[in-house]
């Protein structure tokens, strides 16, 4: 049950699920937490490929680590957008923002 | 199956913390409270680092659950906390493009999965889990050092550009 095949398979749905959240939500913040569940499923396809397919070698592990460092520079920095939007705007949900639409 | 063809302990807890990362997925992408989301996100986090373990990579399990849950989240929590007052239960939490994202997640899984259940990989025969945090401290300052590096300047730019982003203005 835990071959290369079901933990891309998971991968796969988990990333899926994300996808759908980051095209649908309204909140800032919601896109944000999707955002960070498409990067776990990335994080798990990258750990499972270093188990199975890889011999002797962490490459797999270190490039997951990071992936986590640019997840989490990315949250910050997308949070302080949301907040400083919230602060001049007053609205953080994506389809009142309409300024760059041509 | 695992190593000796029979369904073990291991392949249960596959299933089950698998079953759980989707559950908590699909929680974090839907629900109408926000801050039920990132607790979800929580759930999800300690589901894929449960399987990680299993996949044998228990430093990055541990890294997980610190980063993300024990950071990363916590950012998410005090941003929802600040922005309470404009986000509320009764608005709708999804746009009018639910039909087609549900179209654009189903044919990503599908070719997701399609390429996973039908390629051979070439996989090496499994051997025991070993404890890999000496090995990942070795590589990242001998083998990895370049990126290790690039990840810290990364990291300054993002501290300088989240306080110049988050801090208040001066009225004129």
């Amino acid at each position: 049950m835990i071959n290369l095949t079901n933990c891309l398979v998971l991968g796969g749905i988990i990333f899926a699920v994300g996808t759908f959240g980051v095209l649908t939500r309204r909140n800032a913040i919601g896109i944000l937490i999707s955002i960070e569940v498409m990067l776990a499923a990335v994080n798990l396809n990258l750990i499972a490929f270093n188990r199975f397919a890889e011999e002797g070698s962490l490459s797999g592990q270190i490039f997951s680590i990071f992936v986590m460092t640019v997840a989490a520079a990315e949250a910050a920095i997308g949070l302080a957008l949301v907040l400083a939007l919230y602060r001049s705007a007053r609205a953080i949900y994506a389809d009142r923002f309409s300024l760059l639409k041509w | 199956m695992d190593l000796n063809g029979s369904f073990s302990t291991s392949d249960a807890l596959f299933v089950f913390f698998g079953a759980g990362a989707v559950v908590f997925a699909v929680l974090a992408v839907s629900l109408r409270h926000i801050f039920y989301c990132a607790l979800a996100l929580i759930g999800l986090i300690f589901c894929t680092s449960a399987v990680f373990v299993l996949l044998g990579a228990d430093f990055l399990a541990v890294v997980q659950i610190l980063v993300y849950v024990g950071a990363i989240v916590v950012l998410f929590l005090f941003s929802i906390v600040l922005t309470e007052r404009i986000a509320s239960r009764a608005i709708r939490q999804t746009n009018e493009q639910k039909g087609i994202s549900a179209l654009v997640g189903i044919i990503v899984l599908g070719v997701v999965a399609y390429i996973a259940v039908r390629e051979h990989w070439p996989t090496v025969p499994l051997s025991e889990p070993v404890a890999t945090v000496g090995a990942i401290g070795r590589d990242l300052l001998t083998t990895y050092l370049e990126p290790f590096e690039v990840a810290s300047v990364l990291l300054l730019a993002a501290l300088v550009g989240a306080v110049v982003l988050g801090r208040e203005r001066v009225k004129k």
